[in-house]
């Protein structure tokens, strides 16, 4: 599950990806400085580039003060969560084919429009060391049955130009969240793995939630954090805080 | 209550209107009310409804009119900038009577401003931003379950009074996501459009649609028949909620996403010992005057916290009407407030007087 190189996560917009990809990134750098703790020669490094091009508000960026204490290098767009609509990309992004000592989460924008951003670096992806994911919630609106995800799948690989490897549950109702909730998501998915010979990576979701239904589906576990935050979760609302 | 699903607020806007039977829809594309446009592409089609983007903000709200007029259920929606191309042709429709929802999902100005979440649009919408004596029903939702219950609420209205009625949001609420509940079906009026222009069958007169007056003596009656229905909306259709009000030290005016924070600031505030109440308007015109009649009396003032230089203010000033001092804390420029500057301000007020 975390050991490709490059690590893309794409999927219908609102499924959860950039949740997905931050906590990603920081178990990525947590295992790098266990193994180099283990064994001194081996350094790696994290970093995580934000490809939204769609959504202007609730980006990677809004994370990146938790990042940045995990020492992960966040590249994003100088126009993220400023006052302008503006779907540039970092320059910063070709460096990572280069530097080969990190290992890299790509946050995608949702969609084939989103994922169109992914096929300007195809041949630098497919020459490298790469899982694309795509992340489903079966409780989101164009992707609750299984053929509905399977034309959302079909729309990303050819806007991206590159086939999916690995399908993420990602399904939720934020921190309404039940076990069963999950267990569907991954039903779900299992179909949809079934008839596109795409396997399921792992399961992602709040603590609780995800470990209970661990005990019934048999697929790693990503257990996530919220860290994109709404104005109203902020400051003094300890409530809503959730240890990762 | 049936399906649950998780959605962002634009996309349960889009999905309330198709709920509520509406099946022609003119926008034009800005952030950060896309999604309802985007979304309604896909799935007008699929239901036998008219989709259109239009080439401007001007001509869909005119497509509207059209589409009005011959009695349709019909949505546009914008954000702030081109809420104000569309102001001409909400006045005509205001003047011609007919029902139409019209959707701002407001940014920060003046001008281009910015697509960060403001609600620098309420004069705009509550007071007329277009000319003439005409006034719109002005809903604000606080929740994206709000969001789905007003749209569709939002064109019962407009049908019942042959009235915009129009859903203010901001870039937080249109872009959010949360827990949705739909109904199995919805509660939807049915009125007799006679007026409407859908062909006599050579079997009646012919109707007519228009806001042109030449006489200034029927112009005057018009307008005054305009005005006995304003009044009519204003006695049946406020909403609003009053939370923790009663005993409270000081109570706070606030609409959507601001409402959301100011129930956050209401827990810090108790365990400082400062009772906080909230009056929350969910129609801003028509304005809940006796909310704030009702609670005049308490006891140290009221403060409106809003997202711009203050105008939600002026109409609680109007309500209160002198019984206490009303003050005011605004964010400007996509700025939002902080939990902890509100409560500083609130223990500023309580510990001044």
């Amino acid at each position: 599950m975390f050991d490709r190189r490059i690590n893309i996560f794409t999927g219908h917009f609102g499924s959860g990806k950039t949740e997905v990809a931050v906590n990603f990134a920081i178990k990525l750098s947590e295992l790098s400085r266990k193994k180099f703790e283990h064994s001194a020669g081996i350094d790696e490094k994290t970093a995580i580039v934000d490809m939204d091009i769609i959504n202007p508000f609730f980006r990677t960026v809004d994370a990146k003060s938790e990042l940045e204490k995990h020492g992960i290098w966040v590249i994003s767009s100088i126009y993220a969560n400023t006052n302008v609509d503006i779907p540039a990309l970092p320059s910063e992004i070709y460096t990572l084919f280069e530097k080969k000592e990190y290992k890299v989460v790509f946050d995608v924008g949702g969609d084939d429009l989103g994922a169109k951003a992914v096929s300007r670096f195809r041949q630098e992806i497919l020459s490298d060391d790469y899982e694309l994911f795509f992340v489903v919630n079966v409780k989101r609106p164009m992707t609750d049955t299984p053929e509905k995800i399977k034309e959302m799948i079909y729309i990303i690989e050819e806007s991206s130009g590159i086939k999916i490897t690995k399908l993420v549950n990602n399904t939720n109702y934020l921190f309404d969240t039940t076990a069963e909730d999950i267990i569907e998501g991954h039903k779900m998915l299992e179909e949809v793995s079934k008839e596109t010979g795409v396997p399921i990576a792992f399961a992602s979701g709040l603590r609780k939630p995800l470990e209970e239904a661990g005990q019934v589906i048999k697929v790693p576990l990503l257990p996530i954090g919220k860290l994109i935050k709404l104005p109203w979760e902020q400051d003094g609302d300890e409530g809503l805080e959730i240890e990762i | 209550m049936g399906e649950k699903l998780l959605m962002k607020g634009n996309e349960v806007i889009a999905e309330a209107a198709l709920r509520a039977g509406c099946r022609c829809y003119f926008g034009y594309p800005i952030t950060p009310q896309t999604e309802i446009a985007h979304y309604l592409a896909k799935k007008m089609p699929q239901v036998g409804g008219t989709f259109i983007q239009a080439e401007s903000e001007i001509a869909a709200i005119n497509m509207v009119y059209g589409a009005a007029g011959a009695g349709a259920r019909v949505m546009t929606s914008s954000s702030s900038p081109g809420i104000s191309l569309k102001q001409e042709g909400i006045s005509y429709i205001s003047g011609a009577e007919l029902p139409a929802v019209i959707v701002n999902i407001v940014r920060c100005g003046p001008g281009l401003g910015g697509i960060l979440p403001a609600q620098c649009d309420y004069f705009q919408a509550v007071k007329g931003g277009g000319h003439g004596d005409y006034k719109m029903v002005v809903l604000a939702p606080s929740s994206v379950q709000e969001l789905y219950e007003l749209t569709v609420e939002a064109f019962n209205i407009a049908d019942r009074y042959r009235i915009l009625t129009m859903i203010m949001g901001d870039g937080i609420l249109g872009q959010m996501m949360e827990t949705v509940e739909f109904r199995d079906e919805e509660e939807i009026i049915k009125v007799d459009k006679d007026w409407a222009t859908t062909g006599t069958e050579m079997k009646r007169d012919h109707n007519t649609i228009t806001s042109i007056y030449i006489n200034p003596e029927v112009l005057e009656k018009h307008n005054q028949k305009l005005q006995a229905k304003y009044r009519k909306i204003e006695e049946n259709e406020v909403r609003v909620e009053t939370f923790n009000c009663d005993g409270a030290d000081i109570i706070v005016a606030a609409y959507g996403t601001v409402a959301r924070i100011i129930k956050n600031v209401i827990k810090m505030a108790e365990k400082e010992g400062i009772k906080v109440g909230l009056i929350r308007p969910i129609t801003l015109w028509p304005f809940p005057v006796a909310a704030f009649e009702k609670y005049s009396e308490v006891p140290k003032a009221f403060l409106s916290v809003e997202l711009n230089a203050g105008q939600m203010v002026e109409d609680v000033r109007l309500a209160v009407n002198g019984k206490r001092p009303v003050y005011f804390h605004g964010r400007m420029g996509g700025m939002l407030p902080t939990q902890k500057e509100i409560l500083d301000k609130i223990k500023e007020i309580v510990k001044g007087d």
